[in-house]
């Protein structure tokens, strides 16, 4: 954790591997191991139990990302468990249509899971927190309803038989073996998901959308991978349940098994694999162990609810963070390393200029922006200073396609730039940092600074899920960047921080390198100094000029008139969304109307 | 079939309208849309029947005593599902604890109240009418427009009302004024108790006394709020009465389970369509 050394020899910041197996596996095998060491107790209702655990743990392993990664509260997931049960048991039986044997009867049950994942999912596209949880919990009664009403196929409220395992799966043990190969198998996609630029981008969404977007991330592609995936765990559990149950009912999937699922993802702790694991287990274990408050298991989970709400919201897993508590160095400074940089960011050939002209943005009757002309040229640092509300930010804005100016023309070069559409500037070459911060405070700061890689991967969902050859090394390759990028802002030495636990003046330090990810073309950074001391303020400095050398054109909205004298080549200053004055730092500190309105005599 | 669809439409859509002002108004002082407004629903059937028919009380009491139970929970849900998280209001916590404490105002009525629908009393005696003219009907509609000419009052004419407003406008600005800001949400929070209670008490004829009241109130008051949008009273009676009579219509035509999912269909798609609702304003700022 030494980062006070002379920047001279720059040397690549060794990855900490880790030996044969990863220390983070350890806890999976001990309780894997435990499982299968179960039917030596000979207690055919512990295989009951833990057969009801693995199932379950098939389904929050896929809802995991949804809720604890992707952060959406979707609460009725009992609503594809039943529709999974129902399909696989239908299919089985060979009333409506011909007899399907049972491992295609559990393949359809999980295709239909994931068309319906999808289209509970959709709508938290557009819908907000509470509006998509409500959509939810609404489909999870329809569901119910549902499968009493239409009798002809799932047998009413007299119910239906589930598919029956074909041998050597129709004992209780082997039918526990099977499902808990199947939940260890579901647990190591979603590890594969968790820890690759899709888990990363699915808690940057949660956490952090505006600076997920500013890096390329798209949220629609990401959360319909992820709703298909977990829809698909879920109804594939449900024909696992199914055939656990024998024999299915609508009273078999109670609201509180929805609850159960969505609990025990909150109790392990959000973004967390383990914990939720841990979670169900405990969940599935609660009712069995405290028999005689049975009719209060609603009851206890939604306390258990609140508690974890109002008490521990970091869950399980916040417990089980030894590494997130350990002190940070207590004297430590921001070094950046211009080898680093030179070796993140290769110089760039002479490129094209990001112009705009006669940009107008109104809200309602506010004219924000009133006819705004600018041209940053690749290579050089243009500083954009001006009073508070002259339009400054706003101008950001537009370049990343957060607002939609009524009137003007923004080009890359001689191709326009659309606006709009803020999640393809990364695509672009347009990298920004944010006024506050925008950062996942509960991810490691390597973790952040990936976010800002996610547009080089290029492989599937499906192929991370699988762990395939490609995104294996699309993943070494971006963690080998950001730690470059940590070690040109100078922050190499706290990677595996957590980024919550860092100072102001470092999280800035940490978008910049998020953004750097990019290579961007141009740099977008909004009060990059704010809260920054003196002295980080003048390392600050050096590094936007060391980014510019690169060739990348640094667009930097300051307050500090200082560092903007000092290292722009060009100054545009406005004033009540109009340029009032553009040029070299010198004609600006000489001009009278800026001296009069911004600088002060 | 038309006076039945036209009555019964009106008055489930009254009880939704009232509910979906119950949202509105713990949601105009705090920001939080919370999971108890169809618990409070619930709670006014449970409380009247308890008072009126197992404990023998004359209507007003009852009513009275209902809003005040009610209130007290409204209070509760405050202190402890709605304080605790407002800090962090950005990370919706409020959803979960607010989901937590609904539940477990629905589990204890249910052990210690009865998990089958139990009778409510008949509040009106001097009326015999039947039929679409039964009181069970017009009871909701007219404690709906009470409520809401009360509401207009209170927040057009008097100074508690008009602080209310103030809050639900400008929080940080009230609070610099000087204004009580963390009183008045905690009497926002007993007017929201005593407003849902009275939509579960008017409409305790049609809905009984039943702790399963709980989770379908809140859905279907929460259309009429998704509808009309966030804190708009005026927009969730017309997006109420609109919804009984269209779930209604569907009951009548084409039976109680597809019409649930017809609502449901539907609401999904006008809420796809208008995020804001149909009378909502714009999105906020992001960045």
């Amino acid at each position: 954790m030494d980062s006070a050394k002379p920047a001279t020899v720059f040397e690549p910041p060794l990855t900490p591997r880790a030996g044969l197996l990863p220390r983070a596996v350890l806890p999976f095998l001990g309780i894997l191991a435990l499982a299968l060491l179960l039917p030596f107790s000979g207690n055919d209702y512990w295989a009951l139990i833990a057969t009801r655990a693995a199932i379950y743990w098939i389904l929050i392993a896929g809802l995991n990302l949804v809720v604890g990664f992707a952060g959406q509260l979707a609460i009725g997931y009992v609503a594809l468990l039943t529709l999974g049960a129902y399909t696989a048991s239908v299919l089985a039986s060979g009333t409506v249509t011909p007899e399907v044997p049972a491992f295609l009867a559990l393949a359809a049950a999980a295709g239909i899971g994931a068309v319906f994942g999808l289209v509970v999912g959709l709508p938290a596209l557009r819908l907000r927190t509470f509006y998509f949880a409500m959509t939810t919990l609404g489909f999870a009664t329809i569901v119910t309803q549902v499968a009493l009403a239409w009798q002809d196929v799932t047998g009413g409220g007299i119910g239906i038989t589930g598919p029956a395992m074909p041998p050597p799966f129709d004992t209780a043990w082997s039918f526990f073996y099977l499902c808990l190969g199947l939940a260890a198998v579901v647990t190591w996609m979603t590890g594969n998901i968790a820890r690759s630029r899709f888990g990363r981008g699915l808690i940057a969404l949660r956490d952090a959308e505006v600076a997920a977007e500013a890096s390329g991330i798209s949220k629609p592609a990401l959360l319909v991978s992820t709703f298909l995936f977990a829809g698909a765990c879920a109804g594939f559990a449900g024909g696992l349940f199914a055939g656990l149950q024998t024999y299915i009912t609508p009273d078999a999937f109670t609201f509180e098994l929805s609850l159960l699922f969505f609990i025990a993802v909150l109790i392990g702790g959000r973004g967390s694999i383990l914990g939720p694991m841990l979670g169900t287990i405990l969940l599935t274990l609660l009712p069995e162990i405290a028999a005689p408050l049975a009719a209060w298991s609603t009851f206890l989970y939604a306390f258990l609810l609140l508690v974890i709400v109002l008490a521990m919201p970091g869950g399980i897993a916040s417990l089980l963070d030894f590494a997130g508590r350990r002190p940070l160095p207590a004297h430590r400074a921001i070094l950046p390393r211009a080898a680093a940089l030179e070796a993140l960011l290769p110089a760039r050939p002479e490129a094209a200029p990001l112009n705009l002209a006669g940009i107008e943005l109104r809200f309602g009757g506010v004219r924000a922006i009133d006819g705004v002309d600018l041209e940053v040229r690749p290579g050089q640092v243009h500083g954009l200073i001006g009073p508070n509300g002259s339009g400054k930010t706003t101008t950001l804005n537009v370049i990343c396609g957060y607002y939609e100016p009524q009137q003007g023309r923004m080009a890359l070069g001689a191709a326009p730039l659309p606006a709009g559409m803020p999640q393809k500037r990364a695509g672009l070459g347009i990298a920004r940092t944010f006024q506050t911060p925008r950062i996942i405070g509960e991810a490691t700061v390597l973790q952040n600074v990936m976010v800002g890689g996610s547009i080089q991967g290029s492989s599937s969902f499906f192929a991370t899920l699988l762990a395939l050859p490609r995104p294996r090394a699309e993943e070494k390759t971006i963690e080998a960047q950001a730690r470059l990028a940590l070690a040109a802002v100078g922050l190499e030495g706290l990677a595996e921080a957590r980024a919550d636990r860092l100072q102001h003046s470092e999280l800035r330090f940490v978008e910049i390198a998020r953004a750097l990810m990019l290579r961007p073309a141009f740099l977008l950074l909004d009060e990059p100094a704010a809260g920054l001391s003196a002295e980080e303020i003048r390392r600050l400095g050096a590094l936007i000029q060391a980014v510019a050398r690169q060739g990348t054109g640094v667009l930097l909205v300051e307050h500090h008139a200082d560092l903007i004298f000092d290292i722009c080549d060009h100054v545009t200053v406005l004033n009540l969304g109009r340029v009032l004055a553009s040029g070299t730092p010198a004609d600006i500190r000489s001009h009278k109307e800026v001296v009069s309105a911004y600088l002060g005599a | 079939m038309l006076a039945s669809i036209l009555a019964s439409g009106l008055a489930v859509g009254a009880i939704y309208a009232l509910i979906g002002i119950t949202y509105n108004t713990m949601f105009a002082t705090s920001r939080v849309m919370s999971f108890t407004a169809g618990q409070l629903g619930m709670l006014g059937g449970v409380f009247g029947s308890l008072f009126i028919l197992q404990f023998q009380l004359p209507v007003l009491p009852g009513l009275a005593l209902t809003l005040l139970a009610a209130a007290a929970i409204g209070v509760v849900t405050e202190f402890v599902a709605v304080r605790p998280v407002l800090k962090s209001l950005d990370q919706h916590l409020y959803v979960l604890s607010t989901l937590a404490l609904a539940l477990m105002i629905q589990q204890v009525t249910a052990i210690e109240w009865s998990t089958e629908p139990r009778p409510f009393p008949r509040l009106l005696e001097l009326t015999t009418a039947h039929g679409p003219w039964d009181q069970k009907y017009w009871l909701p509609v007219v404690a709906c427009a009470v409520t809401i000419l009360g509401l207009e009052y209170l927040y057009k004419r008097t100074l508690v009302g008009r602080a209310f407003v103030a809050v639900a406008e400008d929080n940080f600005a009230a609070r610099a004024l000087g204004l009580p800001e963390r009183n008045l949400r905690v009497a926002s929070y007993a007017l929201a108790g005593a407003i849902g209670a009275l939509a579960g008490f008017s409409g305790g004829q049609l809905l009984l006394a039943f702790f399963a009241n709980g989770p379908l109130l809140n859905f279907y008051g929460f259309i009429p709020v998704a509808l009309g949008g966030l804190g708009n009273n005026r927009g969730a009676v017309i997006g109420g009465l609109a919804l009984g009579l269209f779930q209604q219509a569907a009951n009548f035509t084409v039976g109680g389970i597809f019409s649930s999912v017809a609502v449901f269909t539907l609401f999904i798609i006008i809420l796809l369509a208008a995020p804001q609702g149909l009378f909502g304003a714009a999105p906020q700022r992001r960045v």
